[in-house]
């Protein structure tokens, strides 16, 4: 349960969406990330850092360099709460079809 | 009957929000009382095994629906609704909160902005409801507390869903 809170933590803060955004379309080096932001190369590191922690982003070694690429697998963890939140109201829509199939029975 | 019915839930993670749509099969007028009269409002707000039970509503603009969630073993969680906007049968807004037994709101508790929309769809009514969030982190713990409190638990094992998928 706590890695999952920290997920959603994670995607809370709107520079890690935008990373997460960009290695959605590519794998990119930490230098390359940090071109993308008006923020420090620090700053951005350590927004990485999280997301590499709750394992959002994954890294990669190719030869000096570091890639840093999507995980999709936690990224699906996300969506499936969100399913659940779904299924509340699924749940209770259905409990209002009934209430309103009575109020109409009254009716006649 | 309800598998023909339009349902509509899509969240924008960017502007924090969700929208949810539902199409039900009876008259505006009736739709209406069911969102906004208490009474009603007890019979299918909470999805079970939990009940919706109203401590006091009054149903026009600055007022308030007072009202707990009660779970299978009797636990209650408390929420505050306060109506900001409200136009007869075309629409609600409303201010959503947490709190206790005695009506306060607990600000440490997520906090969401409602906007339910109701209009015609040839026979039936279309409820439109969005949900704002302040940031992402509150519609994260809204679904949390759902977690806590067995509300989606209850409808379904999660740890058997995750296991599954």
């Amino acid at each position: 349960m706590e890695t999952r809170r920290d997920v959603f933590q994670a995607i809370a803060d709107p520079t890690r969406r935008a990373i997460l955004l960009l290695l959605a379309s590519q794998a990119m080096t930490p230098n390359a990330l940090a071109e993308e932001f008006n923020s420090s190369r620090q700053a951005v590191s350590k927004h990485i850092q999280i997301l590499t922690e709750c394992e959002l982003v994954k890294q990669e070694h190719k030869g000096r360099e570091i890639y840093y690429h999507i995980n999709t697998t936690q990224m699906k963890e996300i969506d499936k709460w969100l399913e659940q939140f779904r299924k509340i109201w699924e749940t209770r829509f259905n409990q209002l079809d009934k209430v309103l199939l009575t109020l109409k029975q009254k009716k006649k | 009957m309800s598998m023909s019915l339009f349902f509509d839930f899509t969240v924008d993670k960017q502007n924090n929000t969700i929208h949810i749509k539902r199409e039900f099969a009876a008259d505006r007028s009736i739709v209406w009382d069911c969102y906004t009269k208490s009474e009603i409002l007890d019979q299918w707000w909470m999805p079970e095994p939990f009940k919706s039970k109203t401590k006091s509503m009054d149903f026009r603009e600055g007022g308030k629906w007072h009202y707990a969630a009660v779970g299978p073993n009797g636990e209650e969680h408390w929420a505050i609704t306060t109506y900001v906007k409200i136009e007869a049968q075309k629409m609600f807004l409303a201010d959503d909160a947490f709190g206790d037994a005695h009506g306060n709101i607990n600000p440490q508790l997520p906090q969401s902005k409602w906007t339910m929309n109701f209009s015609d769809m040839k026979k039936n009514t279309l409820v439109h409801g969005i949900m704002q969030f302040a940031d992402f982190a509150q519609l994260e713990q809204t679904i949390a507390m759902g977690f806590k409190e067995g509300l989606t638990m209850a409808m379904e094992n999660l740890d058997a869903i995750l296991v599954a998928r």
